[in-house]
């Protein structure tokens, strides 16, 4: 069936978009770096029977510690019909190319790995938006591994995003990875709910991040 | 040059060092090369105070400001001050400003909107709220900010003076103040009021859900655990109930603008129909010309349109309430972000985000006024 032209401020393509940005988070985020969705240009939308419905975009990126270092994508989702468990596929190009962060990264690994105390931290933002600077690599590390949670547990009727970390610690290990036990809260736009996240993220400067444990967690009452 | 943090004691035991800049890499070459293990425990230590520096500056525990000019707009308040912002200046400004109290709220709060007139009796008005939802910070920040740029501008703006010289503005800066204090004291992310009903050991009622508007529909929940909960009927919650009636009595509100955060949206109804309102047509362009006005300041980008199309179903709200009460002009505001800092955007963006939105509601103002109706 043939694409059809949505515009772009309509809430379905929105929320698709929002999909592909957190799925190139995952992707593509570092400790120095965390792609974020800026402004959605241009979304089609095919439903194709007996499968689901995929939506084309285009779509700017920036990045959360640099507003104005943005760059132009295009995605394409696709919501399957049949199965409400299986996540979405999503499928994207970057133009150009994303901010080198191999110094930062390996700065934040030695300064991790040299730790004589593991890691433990807080509301990351604080209530006011504060982030202190030597938490900025945790919450980027958190904002890509919830871009993996938000990928799996999406669905045309949501819109996650990553609302607060509200603990981290870190997990020493006797291998070179870095381990870190994060509770976050994601906020969910279409219910408006704050869900409480357990995930347990894995990160290496050469290996890249991996979310090797993650559940939903009963909400305060 | 060297800095001793942790004094040397005896061989094998750790020292800790500041080392100025320049004499970094003279000292790194010479632990190298006599074989000293070290690592980097805090890479710049100016960066840090500073840091600390603007923390303190920050949260200070405040002494009362003297006048709306000693206030800090530039960072988030609670309860307490923002009321005693509103006594200050009111004080400061008899014949401008005057606050009136609609209502109680579930806890027994006052319920306190500013009145902005330059006098006449009950001339046509311009209504704006923020803070219904508790935990959109920016819009109770902002709704400050607003107060003190009308009395700032009332005479040497001449689209506000014009404005002023035939309506006047209301303007309901803490509109779920039990709700506020719940942020402040207990969860940040609270978004309710704070009713209780027995039945339930669940708390709270989503004002925005509450109004009879397509009350009860698909786009608000049944159960007293969900942040969209109806609540048991329409107007239900004091804090609407407030409003409905001071909209009842008033009876020559011609604007409406419902302000949350965040996701940067104008919208306008309806949120429990896809049936276009008759004025989609007009809406649509004065949203347009609104967020183009926003966006001419800091370039922040607004995505614009009815409720039900641009975000979601959404039954029981307070603008459609409003525009079937014949308020043309409804709209609703989300402000910044669209999701970096969601509803903890930091106290920085505050003024720049109420600057902003300024513009686009005196666009809104001045449409009211030159379209009577």
């Amino acid at each position: 069936s043939p694409a059809l032209e949505l515009p772009p401020s309509h809430s379905l393509p929105g929320r698709a978009a929002a999909l592909a940005a957190a799925f190139i988070a995952w992707r593509r985020g570092t400790p120095g770096r965390g792609p974020a969705l800026r402004a959605l240009s241009r979304a089609r939308r095919q439903d194709i029977d007996g499968v689901g419905h995929k939506y084309h975009l285009e779509f700017v990126l920036e990045d959360i510690f640099e507003k104005d270092s943005t760059v132009n994508c295009t995605a394409e989702v696709l919501y399957h019909l049949g199965n409400k468990n299986a996540a979405p596929d999503v499928q994207f190009t970057i133009e150009g190319e994303l901010k080198n962060t191999d110094e930062a990264d390996n700065l934040f690994y030695n300064r991790i790995k040299s730790l004589k105390n593991e890691l433990v931290a807080e509301n990351i933002p604080d209530s006011y938006g504060n982030v202190p600077p030597e938490m900025e690599p945790i919450r980027a590390l958190a904002w890509a591994a919830s871009g993996y949670v938000i990928w799996k547990n999406s669905n045309e009727n949501t819109k996650y995003q990553l609302a607060q970390i509200k603990h981290v610690k870190q997990v020493k290990r006797s291998d070179e990875y870095l381990e870190f036990d994060y509770m976050i809260l994601l906020h969910e736009n279409v219910s408006q709910e704050i869900i409480p996240w357990q995930m347990t993220v894995l990160w290496h400067p050469q290996h890249g991040i991996e979310v090797t444990q993650n559940s939903r967690q009963p909400k305060h009452v | 040059q060297l800095d001793f943090w942790l004094s040397p004691r005896g061989t094998g035991d750790p020292v800790d060092v500041r080392v100025p800049f320049p004499s970094l890499q003279p000292l790194k070459a010479h632990l190298e090369a006599n074989g000293v293990p070290y690592s980097i425990m805090i890479e710049d230590v100016q960066a840090l105070v500073d840091h600390e520096q603007m923390q303190m500056f920050r949260h200070r525990r405040r002494l009362q400001p003297l006048s709306t000019d000693a206030f800090d707009y530039s960072s988030y308040h609670n309860l307490d001050e923002i009321y005693a912002f509103m006594d200050l200046l009111v004080a400061e400004n008899p014949n401008l400003v005057s606050k009136l109290e609609i209502g109680r709220s579930t806890e027994d709060r006052p319920l306190y909107v500013l009145k902005f007139s330059k006098g006449g009796t009950n001339r046509p008005a311009i209504w704006i709220d923020t803070g219904i939802h508790s935990r959109e910070w920016v819009t109770q920040a902002s709704g400050v900010w607003f107060a003190k740029k009308i009395v700032q501008d009332q005479e040497k703006d001449e689209g506000l003076a014009s404005i002023l010289d035939q309506m006047d503005i209301f303007l309901e800066i803490v509109t779920n103040p039990d709700g506020f204090v719940f942020t402040h004291t207990t969860n940040r992310m609270w978004r309710k009021t704070r009713s209780k009903r027995s039945g339930s050991f669940c708390v709270g009622v989503d004002p925005n859900r509450n109004w009879d508007a397509g009350f009860g529909g698909s786009g608000s929940s049944s159960n007293p655990c969900s942040e969209t909960y109806r609540g048991p009927y329409a107007n239900s919650e004091p804090e609407v109930q407030a409003i409905v009636n001071f909209v009842k009595n008033h009876g020559n509100i011609k604007a409406f603008i419902s302000i949350h955060s965040y996701s940067q949206l104008l919208l306008y109804p309806y949120g429990y129909t896809t049936t276009p309102v008759p004025d989609a047509e007009e809406l649509h362009q004065v949203a347009e010309e609104a967020a183009a006005a926003l966006s001419s300041l800091y370039g922040t980008k607004y995505t614009y349109g009815s409720i039900i199309s641009t975000i979601y179903q959404a039954s029981g709200g307070t603008i459609d309430w409003t525009y079937n009460q014949g308020i043309k002009y409804s709209f609703t505001f989300e402000l910044r972000d669209t999701g970096r800092y969601g509803f903890l955007l930091p106290a920085s963006q505050i003024v720049p985000t109420a600057q902003e939105t300024w513009l686009a509601l005196k666009v809104i103002m001045r449409h009211t006024l030159e379209h009577p109706y």
